[in-house]
C-alpha cells in the first residue's frame, strides 16, 4: 500500500520517540484509514452469507426436541425455477406473438449491433468481450421473461415485477429529481424553503409510508373520493387491478425515494466550482448549452453512485406492497423481497432463503454489468 | 474573505434566472411542492380526527368538516406515555450514534479509497475463503463455534505468510469499493436471522449496542460510496501543499479535506441518520421491551380492526419533527461556495 503524494512529512526532531511514532503511524496510514471499515462490514457480511447460503440448502421441519435441518441439495432453487413455484417467481410463460417476437428482435439486434461495434472499436479485450457476451445473453433472457411475461396473455411473476418496479421506479426518480435539483439551485427566493420541503418525504419510515399510501389510495374513505366518485369507481377498490394497483406502489415508491437522488444531485452541484460557468457565461454560450457541455458532464460520477445505491435498494422493495395490497391482487404486485417474506412467514426457510438468493443474483448480475458497462467509463472521463 | 464574497456576487448573477424562466420554475416547484406536502397535510388533518371522522368518508378541512380533536395526541402522549417516550429515546439515541460512527469510519475509508492505492492480491482472498471453508466446516460438523473460528483464522495467516506469496494478481480499489456495496445486496429477510443468532450469542440482544452496530455495518458501503465522490472534487493541490509543509495524512484529512467536503457529509450525515431512525426489519428482530424504536410503535398501531390511523398520524408526526428540525438546521451548509477562492489558478 503507498500513498499517491509522493512528498513525505519531514520528522522536526528525529532523535525524539514520538516523531517516530508519528512518522510510523503515517507510513500506514492507508490501512490504518480503510481498515476499521473493511473489518466491520467483514464481519457482519460473511457470517449472514454464509449462514443464509447454509438455509437455503435445506429444508425446516419441526420434529420432537425441536428444529431440524434437513439438507436438501438444490432443491429450493429447482422448485423456484423449474418446479411448483414456478408460477409464483417467474411468472406464466406462453409461446412467442408476433408483437413479442418483433420487440425481442429489436431489442436482440442492439444487442448485436454493440457487441459489434465493440468488437470493431479500439481498446478491445478478451476479458471485456466475454463479460459483454454474458451481459447480452443474461439480459437477454430477462428481457425475453419481461417480455413474454407482461406484453401477452401470461402472467409475471415476483421476479418479472421486482425487474419492473427497479426499471420504472428508479428512471422516474432519476429525471424528478435532477430536474427538482436543477430548479432550486438557481438563486431564487424562497428556494431553502423547497430544498427542505423536497426532502420530507424520504423522512418518514417506510412502513409509516406504505400506511400513508393505503389512506390516501382509498377509494371510499380516502381525500380522493370525489375523482372515483365522479368515474363511478367506489365500489370497485382499484387495486383490485393488476396494473393499478401496481402503479399504486410505484407512485409511494417514487413519492418517497425521489429525495434520495435529489439531495445527493444538489449537493453535487452545489459543490462545483463556478469558474466553468463563468467562462461559458463570457463566451455566450445558453443555460441549455450549459447544463449539456458543463453541468451534466461533472455531475455523471455523483449520479452513477446514486443511481447503483438506489438500484440495489429498489431491488430490496417490501412495505409498500405489503402494507399496501398485501401482494395482491393474486401476486400481482408481490416484489421478490415480500416473496421471502411470505413464505418466510409461512415457516419455510429454506425456500425464502432460496429467494433471497436468487435476488442477490439478479441484483450482482445487474451491480456488475453496470459498473463495468457504466460507471468506469463515467469515472474514468471525469 | 473579500474576494470570496466578490467571487459569490459573481455565481449570484449567473444564477439568477430571467422572469420568464423565474414564473416556470415556480410553478413547477409549487406543483412538485403541493405533490409533496398533500399526504403530509392529511396525516396532520388525520391527527386531529376521531375514528369515526376518519371512517366516515373523506373530511379536508378542520372545523368546516369536521370537528378537530386532540383524543389520538392524548392517547399517545398520556396513555401510552412511557411506551412512546422509552422507543423515542432509543430511536434518539441509536439514531445519532451510529450515524456518527458511520460517518467517521466511512469517510476514512473513502479518503483512503480515492487517495491510496490498495492492492488485494487473490491469493490472499483465496487463503481467507480457505480459512472460513475450514472454519464452517467444523462448526456444520458440530465444533464448538469459538474454536472453529480461531482454527479457520490461524490456517488464513498460515496460507497467506505461505503459499498466497508466490501468487502477484491483485485487486484494486474499484473491486473493494464494489464489494463494500455488494454487501447491500442481499435482502433483509435473510440477513435478520444470522444477526439475531450473531447478538444471542453475545448476549447482546435488546441493547442499544445490537441496534447500533447492525445500523454501522448496514449503513458504512453507502457512506463510503457517496464521500468518495465528494473528496475526489477535493483538489489535489491543496492536500500536495500541506504535505510538503509537513502535514500528515491525518492532519490533512482532519483539517483540509473533512471541511471542503462539507456539503458532501452533510448530505450524508442526513440521510444515514434518516435511514438508521426509520429501520424497520433489523429493529424488529433484535430489539423487545427496552431497547424498540419508534418505526415498531407505528406498525404497532395496525390492530385486529385493522390500522389505527390517526394513532399512527400523531406516531409518524413526531418521529419526523426532530428530523426535520435537523434538516433545516443542515440546509444551508448544502451550498455553493465553500470551495470557491480555494485555490489559485
Amino acid at each position: 500500500m503507498s500513498g499517491q503524494l509522493s512528498a513525505r512529512p519531514v520528522p522536526m526532531a528525529a532523535s525524539s520517540r514520538w516523531s517516530l511514532l508519528v512518522a510510523r503511524l503515517d507510513r500506514s496510514a492507508g490501512a490504518v484509514f480503510i481498515l476499521p471499515a473493511v473489518l466491520v462490514i467483514l464481519i457482519f457480511s460473511i457470517f449472514p452469507l454464509v449462514a443464509s447460503l447454509y438455509v437455503s440448502l435445506t429444508r425446516l421441519s419441526f420434529s420432537e426436541g425441536g428444529i431440524h435441518l434437513t439438507f436438501v441439495g438444490l432443491g429450493n432453487y429447482a422448485k423456484l425455477v423449474v418446479g411448483i413455484d414456478r408460477t409464483h417467481f417467474i411468472g406464466v410463460t406462453v409461446p412467442l406473438t408476433p408483437l413479442t417476437a418483433a420487440v425481442l428482435f429489436v431489442v436482440y439486434g442492439g444487442f448485436a449491433f454493440l457487441l459489434v461495434r465493440y468488437l470493431r472499436g479500439p481498446g478491445r479485450t478478451v476479458l471485456g468481450f466475454v463479460g459483454r457476451l454474458v451481459t447480452a445473453v443474461i439480459g437477454g433472457a430477462l428481457v425475453w421473461l419481461v417480455v413474454d411475461t407482461v406484453m401477452t396473455s401470461g402472467r409475471p411473476g415476483t421476479l418479472v415485477v421486482t425487474l419492473i418496479y427497479v426499471g420504472v421506479d428508479v428512471s422516474v426518480q432519476y429525471l424528478l429529481a435532477l430536474g427538482l435539483a436543477l430548479l432550486v439551485v438557481q438563486r431564487l427566493p424562497g428556494r431553502r424553503f423547497f430544498r427542505v420541503v423536497f426532502l420530507l418525504p424520504m423522512m418518514i419510515t417506510p412502513v409509516g409510508v406504505a400506511y400513508l399510501f393505503r389512506m390516501l389510495t382509498d377509494t371510499s374513505k380516502g381525500p380522493f373520493y370525489p375523482l372515483w366518485a365522479h368515474f363511478g369507481l367506489t365500489d370497485v377498490s382499484w387495486v383490485t387491478n393488476p396494473w393499478g394497483a401496481r402503479l399504486a406502489v410505484m407512485i409511494g415508491d417514487v413519492w418517497q425515494w425521489t429525495p434520495f437522488i435529489f439531495i445527493v444531485l444538489l449537493a453535487s452541484i452545489e459543490s462545483l466550482p463556478v469558474e466553468l460557468n463563468e467562462a461559458a457565461v463570457v463566451d455566450g454560450a445558453n443555460r441549455w448549452q450549459m447544463f449539456w457541455a458543463i453541468t451534466f458532464p461533472q455531475i455523471l460520477p455523483a449520479t452513477s453512485t446514486v443511481v447503483l445505491i438506489r438500484l440495489i435498494e429498489a431491488f430490496k422493495i417490501v412495505d409498500l406492497p405489503n402494507v399496501l395490497t398485501n401482494g395482491g391482487p393474486g401476486t400481482a404486485t408481490e416484489s421478490l423481497t415480500l416473496h421471502a417474506y411470505t413464505i418466510w412467514r409461512a415457516l419455510d426457510i429454506g425456500g425464502s432463503a432460496a429467494v433471497a438468493y436468487m435476488l442477490l443474483i439478479v441484483v450482482t448480475f445487474v451491480g456488475i454489468s453496470y459498473v463495468n458497462l457504466f460507471r468506469r467509463r463515467v469515472t474514468a472521463m471525469a | 474573505m473579500a474576494a470570496t464574497r466578490a467571487r459569490r456576487h459573481r455565481s449570484y448573477a449567473i444564477n439568477r434566472p430571467s422572469p420568464a424562466v423565474t414564473i416556470v420554475s415556480y410553478a413547477l416547484l409549487v406543483a412538485w411542492a403541493v405533490v409533496v406536502l398533500f399526504p403530509l397535510y392529511w396525516l396532520a388533518v388525520t391527527s386531529l380526527k376521531t375514528p369515526l371522522d376518519v371512517n366516515g368518508g373523506p373530511f379536508y378541512f378542520p372545523f368546516r368538516d369536521f370537528k378537530p380533536t386532540l383524543e389520538s395526541w392524548r392517547y399517545i402522549f398520556v396513555d401510552l406515555g412511557e411506551d412512546t417516550f422509552r422507543p423515542y429515546l432509543n430511536t434518539v439515541v441509536v439514531g445519532l450514534t451510529s450515524t456518527t460512527i458511520t460517518l467517521l469510519l466511512g469517510s476514512m475509508a473513502a479518503y483512503g479509497l480515492v487517495r491510496m492505492h490498495y492492492r488485494v492480491r487473490f491469493a490472499a482472498i483465496a487463503s481467507f475463503v480457505a480459512g472460513l471453508v475450514a472454519a464452517v466446516a467444523v462448526i456444520a460438523a458440530g465444533g464448538p463455534w469459538q474454536l472453529a473460528l480461531l482454527g479457520g483464522f490461524a490456517l488464513f495467516l498460515l496460507l497467506l505468510q505461505t503459499v498466497a506469496r508466490r501468487f502477484k494478481r491483485a485487486l484494486g480499489n474499484d473491486d473493494i469499493a464494489f464489494w463494500m456495496i455488494s454487501q447491500r445486496m442481499l435482502p433483509p429477510v435473510a440477513v435478520v436471522i444470522p444477526i439475531y443468532i450473531f447478538f444471542q450469542q453475545l448476549s447482546l440482544l435488546d441493547t442499544w449496542a445490537a441496534l447500533i452496530i447492525s445500523y454501522v455495518a448496514a449503513h458504512l458501503p453507502i457512506v463510503v460510496w457517496l464521500m468518495r465522490d465528494y473528496f475526489q472534487s477535493v483538489p489535489l493541490e491543496l492536500e500536495e501543499s500541506a504535505a510538503i509543509d509537513g502535514a500528515s495524512r491525518y492532519r490533512i484529512f482532519r483539517s483540509i479535506v473533512l471541511p471542503l467536503a462539507v456539503p458532501g457529509l452533510v448530505a450524508t450525515f442526513l440521510f444515514v441518520l434518516v435511514f438508521a431512525w426509520n429501520e424497520y426489519l433489523i429493529a424488529l428482530f433484535l430489539t423487545s421491551a427496552n431497547a424498540q424504536t419508534l418505526p415498531l410503535t407505528v406498525a404497532a398501531q395496525n390492530a385486529t380492526r385493522g390500522p389505527q390511523w390517526w394513532y399512527m398520524s400523531v406516531l409518524i408526526m413526531i418521529m419526523i419533527t426532530p428530523v426535520i428540525a435537523m434538516a433545516i438546521a443542515l440546509e444551508r451548509f448544502i451550498a455553493r461556495g465553500l470551495l470557491v477562492g480555494a485555490v489559485k489558478g
